[in-house]
């Protein structure tokens, strides 16, 4: 059976990786190959890294970063920030990326979509969609939530589908940072809506939330940051926990 | 040494980090008289089927690929080229090994891609030797080959039975990414090495 993957999500800045990451084991804890392999080891299933500054900095992602991650890597990885043409991605892709994520660039060009999925297949492209709850409605938000947008979210994520988006990174910009647990309301209609893999991403805080959000909506995965940086949740206990309540996992 | 044939479908990086950390000696192959250097043959491969076919046979390999004694290992993409047909462009692949390459069932309650760890129940072959049953393998792919109990060497679930390792005398297939398959992907690859 298809497991429920759980992916930790590291923030690039220049090639390193910025808020507060507290590992006991690591030497230097902004070093975002050590710490990638750390997370392997611990039984992570895939990683994001996000350049946070890439999209408002107008920065590319560190390629020199990538090729050393994947030297050290044996799972899979995605890259997200700053892409905004083929040959951004193509790069990445070159360097060892697994996949790419595109957000403010693929609304503001949904062309986008189609070209890296036409020039790389879907299975590269993720689509990476910041929610917010505005007036009744989800709306999407651009530029790591510092603009809005008239997109309603599950009918831009549907777009996105449509236009060969592979899978579906969602942050509920509700949820994110609260640790109050996943906005499981939101995803279910979203798992409901498109046929693609979905990953889960804003709000978790306890193990019980990633529970919560496999068994209550239809998400691929659970994505988190700052609850593993921290070692408040550590990934053997959590898959662990989500065996006891028949959730399937790789371990 | 192992020889990772070069014609240009989809990145090889991660699949030779994959070896470099194994300390698993490779080399390109571009031309016929390359396989002479090498022991074993990787036909790697990421993305669209029948264009990768496209490429393959524009480098003029695909007869000396297929006069292949020595054991040669196809990696997803890769993999698919070995067989008869893909349902992706509708296209002619080598026809090493007798199956098909089909689409997964959109009509089903299967998410496609399949993408992501998936359990994977090796049958006794040196390919995966000291394998666990139900180990977990990384998948990425919408298009599957189907389940052939004469060539399947590892079947997989996704919706239906479908083949995530084949073989026909020295030539082996694995849907999955050995190289980004944990420690049970290295093991695959380790054991290719040694075949």
């Amino acid at each position: 059976m298809l497991s429920k993957r759980i992916i930790p999500c590291l923030d690039v800045k220049d090639g390193r990786t910025v808020k507060g990451v507290n590992f006991v084991n690591l030497s230097d804890a902004g070093d975002p190959v050590e710490l990638a392999w750390q997370y392997g080891q611990q039984g992570a299933d895939e990683l994001v890294f996000l350049d946070i500054t890439a999209t408002h900095e107008r920065r590319k992602t560190m390629i020199e970063m990538v090729k050393s991650v994947a030297r050290q890597l044996n799972i899979p990885f995605t890259i997200g920030g700053g892409i905004t043409s083929v040959a951004d991605a193509e790069a990445l892709l070159n360097a060892g990326a697994d996949k790419i994520s595109i957000n403010s660039a693929a609304v503001n060009n949904p062309l986008l979509i189609e070209e890296l999925a036409n020039a790389f297949g879907v299975q590269f492209v993720v689509v990476a969609v910041d929610t917010k709850f505005v007036d009744d409605k989800n709306l999407v938000h651009l530029n790591g939530g510092r603009k809005i947008t008239a997109l309603e979210t599950t009918s831009w994520i549907k777009e996105a589908e449509s236009r060969g988006a592979g899978e579906i990174l969602l942050t509920s910009m509700d949820h994110d940072g609260t640790k109050n647990g996943f906005d499981c309301g939101l995803l279910a209609t979203v798992c409901n809506s498109v046929n693609i893999p979905v990953i889960a991403s804003g709000g978790a805080g306890s193990k019980q939330h990633f529970v919560d959000v496999f068994q209550q909506t239809g998400v691929d995965a659970a994505l988190a940051a700052s609850v593993f940086h921290f070692g408040e949740i550590a990934i053997p206990d959590l898959k662990q926990e989500l065996k006891k309540n028949s959730i399937p996992v790789r371990l | 040494m192992i020889g990772i044939v070069n014609y240009g479908a989809g990145n090889i990086f991660s699949l030779t980090s994959a070896l470099q950390r194994l300390n698993i000696q490779y080399g390109m192959i571009n031309e016929k008289a390359d396989f002479d250097q090498y022991s074993h043959i990787i036909i790697p491969g990421v993305g669209h089927a029948g264009a990768a076919m496209k490429k393959l046979e524009d480098t003029g390999l695909v007869e000396a690929i297929k006069a292949q004694t020595k054991p040669v290992l196809g990696i997803c993409v890769g993999m698919q080229l070995l067989t008869e047909h893909s349902e992706e462009g509708d296209a002619k692949l080598m026809n090493i090994i007798p199956v098909k390459t089909r689409l997964f069932d959109k009509a089903g309650q299967i998410k496609i891609p399949h993408m992501g760890w998936n359990n994977v129940s090796p049958k006794n072959n040196n390919l995966f030797e000291g394998v666990e049953d139900q180990a977990q393998f990384y998948f990425v792919h919408s298009y599957f080959i189907e389940y052939n109990p004469t060539f399947d060497i590892a079947t997989a679930e996704y919706g239906a039975p479908f083949s995530a390792g084949i073989q026909k005398d020295n030539f082996y297939g694995v849907q999955f990414h050995p190289e980004k398959s944990g420690v049970a992907g290295e093991l695959v690859l380790k054991n290719f090495s040694k075949i």
